[in-house]
C-alpha cells in the first residue's frame, strides 16, 4: 500500500512539467500549427525561471518572467509559421536550437566555471491533507502541481469546448479558409493559441528548475518537450486525454526508478526499467494512435488564395 | 519572399553564432607551456569541469598559456576539432576527455607526434605522445562507504549513478566494500539513470530510494543531493567539493583533482622530457589527485570509532599499506 501511494505522489509530480508542456502543444497544434520549438521553449523557461528569480530573490517573479519568455517564444514561432509560412518542422526545430543555445550562452555568462549548479530555495512541497492517511502523503505536492491539474487542465478544456475562442482556434486548425470565410482572422487565432502554447511550455521548463528542483543545470529538460508531443498525439488533443497519458508516463517513470531500487535479483538488464515508460508510451500511441484525428489544417501555413 | 529568405538567414547566422560559442584567452606570445583543451561536454558536467578547473587554476598562476572548446560532443566532430587545434593553434600540448571518441583523438594524436596528447581515457597510452588519466577516485569513495556504513540507521543506503561504465562502477563498487566492512548488513540500492544529465530524473530516483528506506545517499551525479535535502537525509557528493549544495546534509564526498597531472604535465614539456604514459597514480590519494572533500563540520554527525576508522585508513592508503580494490563490473542493488 504504502509503494502505491508513493508511487502515485510521484507520477503527479512527474507528470506536472510534462503535463503543462503537452497542454501548451495542445493549443498550438489545434490551431493546425505543430510546435517543435517545445523542447527549446521549456529549456529557456526553465533557465528564464531560475535566473530571474535568483537575481529578485522571488520565486514567483522568475515563474511570471519565464511565462513571459515563453510567450515570446510563441511569438516567434507565429511570426516564422504563421505570418511567415516557413515550414513548421524546419521553424519549431530551428527555434529549439535558438532557445537551447540562448539560454545555454547566457547561463555560461552568468555562471560559467562553477563546479556544482547555482541552486535556489526552491518553491516549498505542500500538504494540506496533514494527519489523513494516504491523502496526506498524495496530496504533498508543490502548488504548481495543484494548480495544474485541478485549474489549468479543466480550464483549458472548458475554453476550448464550451467558448467561442476554443471553437476558433479549432476551427483554424480544421478549416481555415471557413473561418477566414466567416470574418474571423485566422492568424489572430493562431497567434493568441502560440502566446498560449508557448507560456505553458515555459511554465512547463520553470516548474523543474524553481519547484521539482531549486537549480539549473544543462540537460534540465532532457526530452521531455519530445514526450509531451507524443502524448499530445496519443491524447487525440482532447486536455483530459493528454492528462491521462502524461500520467501513464510519468507512472511508468516512477515505477521504474522504484524498480530499480528494489534490488529485484531478475535476469535482465536494468535498462529494461529505464526504457519501460518509453514502450509503455509507444506501446499507448500505438493503441490510441489508430484512431488519431489529426487537425486538418496541421503543418499547413494558411494564405488567402 | 524576400522577408522570408532574410528571417531564415538571420535566424540560421544567430543559430551558428550560438552553438560555435566557446571560450578562450587573448592572444600573447610567452616562454610558458601553451595548452589547449578540448572538451567532449560542457565543462559544466563534473568530470570535464574538474580538468578545466586545474587547467584554468595553471593559467591564473602563471604556469601556462590555456585555450579551450567545450560542447564537442559524440558525432564526428572531435577529430574535426583536434586537428584544427593542432594546426592552427600548434599548442605543446592538447588535454580532454577521450571517452566516447577514443579512436578519433587516437587518430590525430598519432599524426601529430610533437604535440602531447594527454586525455582521459579507459584504455592505455601510446608513444611518442598520448598519455592517459582517469578519475581514479575509488580511494575516498571507499572511505565515503565506511562513513555511509557508520551513520546510517534504517541499514539502507541509496546510490544514483549516470551510466554503469567502469568509471562510475569502481567508484560505486568502492563505496559498496566501505559500506559493508563496517556494516555487513546494510543494503545498497544501486539506481541508473543512463544520462549524465538529468537532475530531475536523478532527484526522482533518489527519492524513490528514500521511499525503499535509504537514509543516506551517494550522489554520483546532481539532483541527489536536493532530493537529502528535502527529505532531511545524509548524503555524500561527487567529483567536487558539494557541500553548498546542502550545508546541512552533505557530509562529505570524493573529490577528483587534476592539479597533480597538469603541473607532472608541465613540468616534463618544460624539461623537454615529455613521454606517452599512464597518468594514473597522479589521480590517486597518495599524490593529491584524488581527497575526501572537506567535512565543514558536518564530522559532528559521524560516530568517532568510524571518523577514527576513515583518518586511519586514509593514512594507510597515502602511506601505500592499504590498497582499496578496483572492481569495474557494474554494481547492482542488494
Amino acid at each position: 500500500m504504502e509503494f502505491i501511494v508513493s508511487l502515485l505522489t510521484a507520477t503527479l509530480r512527474v507528470a506536472t512539467s510534462i503535463l503543462l508542456a503537452a497542454i501548451g502543444e495542445t493549443y498550438a497544434e489545434r490551431a493546425g500549427v505543430l510546435n517543435l520549438g517545445i523542447e527549446g521553449t521549456m529549456f529557456f523557461g526553465a533557465f528564464v525561471g531560475f535566473y530571474v528569480a535568483d537575481l529578485t530573490g522571488s520565486l514567483w517573479i522568475g515563474l511570471a518572467v519565464a511565462v513571459l519568455s515563453g510567450i515570446i517564444a510563441g511569438l516567434l514561432m507565429a511570426l516564422f509559421s504563421v505570418t511567415l509560412g516557413v515550414n513548421q518542422h524546419v521553424s519549431g526545430l530551428g527555434l529549439t536550437l535558438l532557445l537551447s543555445g540562448l539560454a545555454l550562452f547566457a547561463f555560461r555568462l552568468k555562471y560559467g566555471g562553477r563546479s556544482t549548479p547555482p541552486s535556489i530555495e526552491p518553491f516549498p512541497l505542500l500538504s494540506p491533507f496533514r494527519g489523513i492517511p494516504i491523502l496526506e502523503t498524495l496530496g504533498e505536492q508543490y502548488l504548481l502541481t495543484y494548480i495544474t491539474f485541478l485549474v489549468i487542465v479543466p480550464l483549458a478544456w472548458w475554453l476550448l469546448y464550451h467558448t467561442d475562442f476554443g471553437l476558433k482556434v479549432r476551427a483554424v486548425g480544421e478549416n481555415p479558409e471557413a473561418v477566414d470565410a466567416a470574418g474571423v482572422d485566422v492568424y489572430r487565432i493562431r497567434y493568441l493559441a502560440l502566446v498560449i502554447a508557448g507560456g505553458l511550455m515555459a511554465a512547463g521548463g520553470a516548474f523543474l528548475s524553481l519547484a521539482q528542483l531549486g537549480a539549473f543545470t544543462h540537460g534540465i529538460v532532457s526530452g521531455r518537450g519530445w514526450v509531451a508531443i507524443a502524448l499530445v498525439i496519443f491524447g487525440n488533443w482532447d486536455p483530459f486525454k493528454v492528462t491521462l497519458g502524461s500520467l501513464i508516463f510519468g507512472g511508468t517513470f516512477a515505477l521504474q526508478l522504484r524498480l530499480q531500487a528494489m534490488g529485484l535479483q531478475l535476469p535482465i538488464p536494468y535498462e529494461t526499467f529505464l526504457a519501460l515508460p518509453y514502450l509503455v508510451t509507444i506501446a499507448a500511441l500505438v493503441i490510441a494512435g489508430r484512431n488519431a484525428a489529426y487537425p486538418a489544417a496541421l503543418l499547413k501555413p494558411y494564405r488567402r488564395e | 519572399m524576400i522577408w522570408k529568405r532574410a528571417a531564415a538567414i538571420v535566424m540560421v547566422l544567430v543559430i551558428i553564432g550560438l552553438t560555435a560559442c566557446s571560450g578562450g584567452g587573448e592572444e600573447a606570445k610567452s616562454e610558458v607551456p601553451f595548452i589547449y583543451a578540448v572538451y567532449a561536454t560542457p565543462i559544466e558536467e563534473p568530470w570535464d569541469g574538474v580538468i578545466h578547473a586545474a587547467l584554468q587554476k595553471a593559467a591564473d598562476e602563471g604556469k601556462i598559456r590555456y585555450e579551450w572548446t567545450d560542447d564537442v560532443g559524440y558525432s564526428g566532430d572531435m577529430e574535426r576539432v583536434l586537428r584544427e587545434v593542432a594546426e592552427q593553434q600548434k599548442p605543446d600540448a592538447i588535454f580532454g576527455d577521450a571517452f566516447g571518441n577514443e579512436e578519433a583523438v587516437r587518430r590525430v594524436a598519432a599524426d601529430y607526434p610533437e604535440i602531447a596528447f594527454v586525455f582521459g581515457s579507459g584504455l592505455g597510452p601510446v608513444d611518442p605522445n598520448f598519455s592517459v588519466f582517469d578519475n581514479w577516485i575509488h580511494e575516498p569513495a571507499y572511505l565515503c562507504g565506511l562513513i555511509a556504513g557508520g551513520v546510517t540507521k534504517s541499514n539502507v543506503i541509496g546510490v544514483v549513478g549516470g551510466y554503469p561504465v567502469p568509471e562510475v562502477n569502481r567508484i560505486v563498487n568502492a563505496f559498496i566494500q566501505g559500506v559493508k566492512e563496517v556494516n555487513p548488513d546494510a543494503k545498497v540500492l544501486v539506481t541508473f539513470i543512463n544520462s549524465w544529465f538529468d537532475p530531475a530524473a536523478a532527484k526522482e530516483a533518489a527519492l524513490a530510494q528514500i521511499d525503499s528506506g535509504a537514509d543516506v545517499l551517494f550522489a554520483e551525479r546532481f539532483g541527489v543531493i536536493e532530493a537529502a535535502v528535502e527529505r532531511d537525509v545524509l548524503a555524500f557528493g561527487n567529483m567536487s567539493d558539494q557541500y553548498e549544495l546542502g550545508p546541512d546534509h552533505v557530509l562529505t564526498g570524493p573529490v577528483w583533482n587534476m592539479t597533480p597531472t597538469v603541473e607532472y604535465i608541465i613540468k616534463q614539456i618544460q624539461a623537454g622530457a615529455y613521454t606517452a604514459q599512464d597518468l594514473k597514480d597522479f589521480s590517486m590519494m597518495a599524490k593529491g589527485g584524488a581527497s575526501l572533500a572537506p567535512f565543514h563540520g558536518m564530522e559532528s554527525k559521524i560516530p568517532a570509532d568510524i571518523l577514527e576508522l576513515v583518518q586511519q585508513r586514509e593514512q594507510e592508503i597515502k602511506n601505500g599499506t592499504f590498497r582499496v580494490d578496483v572492481d569495474e563490473a557494474p554494481p547492482v542493488s542488494d
